[in-house]
């Protein structure tokens, strides 16, 4: 059983496609705890280190979207241009474990695992992302909302990846927040995705970890935009927040597992929703 | 280097293959692919400075440099790893001869039961190899992903100031 290492695109569009039930290995800080402490036997590996494409980002002159490669490792999202223009990410991207995991995971990794706590994808979900996948029929998108479709589960097909995922650059405010047992090192608990566009005058959020998808709380996202202005220069009644946080943590279905209660995990993600609404206005 | 090239061009590593550790090559024979680095690095290869405690990426005692990265050795596949540039506390000074970070860990009382150390050791190269002057706070951020259960961090912090003053005295 080899670890087969393309060095581009093409070959790792082949590569898959003569290897269906190979398994695709980044950043491997899933892949390789799987392996060292669950008992999983390594099937043939496909390597993505050499494939520089899915390493770079670009922003498009004149397109109002930023597109990031599925081996861009998180590092390079907690500062600088990406963290500018995306700074929900940039804020996502620092949570996740520790400098030694962030040197090394991916948006990809996030993408392929689909674990409803995996860091960026409240993100991805409130920004209504665009995921740019390859496979044996060539290139096709996938918004983010019919990518993930399951506790571990996405829509990607035999022999597709991901290439790359598409983002909005939003002229107004946008946040991520999670709750765990400590700062650094830890899988979150519940966790949320707020982005204002003040020019469109609309709030979407995404929950994280407390279902088995990431969650968009549409419902708490119409009730507001009736309720009051989201615009630019705006002003937010702190009752119209609190009412929010909890319209939001009854959208939320959480559960009971060895990291918390559902019910700590829906009043904690209602208080994330009311907090990143009230900073969206200060 | 065991690198097959087969039919579809695609290059391969299987259970021979060579890593380059600390600027010297060094064969694998008959690996099963599943090896972390960690593990080929100590059982193989006879370089046990980077510890095993969680092997999930959780204690930062494997860290190596790979690629000019900070890593934990136990969540890379060593098959992987060729073509990379690995370096282990081994390799950070010349000849077993002590770095001026591990002797101000030394000094600074940075070291009790010591377990932690080379992975720290490994970390606070990196730092400030990156930020030779950096904040508290960006040494905490620094060194976050490595876990240390008897120092209560304090001496630690100390050795890592202690370091970065010297370097720029000596600058």
């Amino acid at each position: 059983m080899p670890v087969l290492i393309p060095r581009n695109v093409d070959q790792l569009v082949e590569v898959f496609q003569e290897h269906p039930q190979a398994k695709l290995l980044a950043g491997g800080t899933d892949y390789m705890v799987e392996v060292n402490l669950h008992g999983r036997k390594p099937e043939t590996m496909i390597s993505l280190r050499q494939v520089k494409e899915l390493t770079e980002w670009s922003v498009r002159p004149g397109q109002s979207r930023i597109t990031i490669g599925a081996a861009v490792p998180y590092a390079d999202m907690e500062h600088g241009e990406i963290a500018r223009l995306v700074p929900a990410l940039a804020q996502a991207a620092r949570t996740v474990g520790s400098p030694q995991i962030r040197a090394v995971g991916t948006l990809g990794g996030n993408l392929g695992t689909c674990s409803p706590a995996g860091d960026s994808l409240p993100v991805l979900a409130a920004l209504n992302a665009t995921i740019h996948v390859i496979g044996p029929e060539g290139y096709r998108d996938i918004d983010f909302v019919d990518f993930m479709v399951g506790v571990k589960k996405n829509s990607l097909q035999p022999s597709e990846f991901v290439h790359s995922v598409s983002l909005p650059i939003i002229e107004g405010w946008q946040g991520y927040a999670k709750v765990g047992t400590r700062n650094a090192m830890v899988i979150s608990t519940a966790s949320a995705c707020l982005v204002r566009d003040i020019d469109e005058g609309i709030v979407t959020i995404a929950l994280g970890s407390v279902g088995p998808t990431i969650i968009r709380a549409y419902s708490a996202e119409a009730w507001l935009m009736k309720s009051t202005s989201l615009r630019a220069g705006a002003e937010l009644d702190p009752t119209v927040a609190q009412e929010f946080g909890r319209r939001v943590s009854l959208e939320s279905r959480p559960i009971d597992d060895h990291r918390s209660t559902a019910d700590y995990r829906r009043h904690a993600v209602g208080v994330l929703a009311q907090r990143l609404l009230t900073r969206s206005f200060s | 280097m065991s690198i097959n090239i087969p039919v579809s061009g695609v290059a391969q590593s299987n259970e021979f293959y060579s890593l380059q550790v600390n600027g010297q090559l060094h064969q694998v024979k008959d690996a099963w692919i599943g090896e972390s680095l960690l593990y080929v690095l100590r059982e193989r290869l006879g370089l046990p400075g980077a510890k095993g405690a969680c092997e999930q990426g959780e204690c930062g005692s494997c860290t190596v440099i790979l690629d000019s990265k900070a890593v934990c050795s136990c969540l890379v596949m060593a098959a992987d790893a060729v073509d990379t540039e690995i370096l282990t506390v081994e390799g950070l000074g010349p000849d077993g001869a002590l770095t001026d970070v591990q002797s101000a860990f030394l000094s600074e009382g940075g070291v009790q039961c010591g377990f932690c150390t080379p992975g720290f050791i490994v970390a606070v190269h990196h730092l400030l190899e990156n930020n030779p002057q950096p904040t508290d706070d960006e040494i905490r951020e620094a060194l976050s992903g490595n876990i240390c259960r008897c120092t209560g961090y304090g001496r630690i912090l100390e050795a890592v100031r202690t370091v970065a003053d010297q370097r720029r005295t000596n600058s």
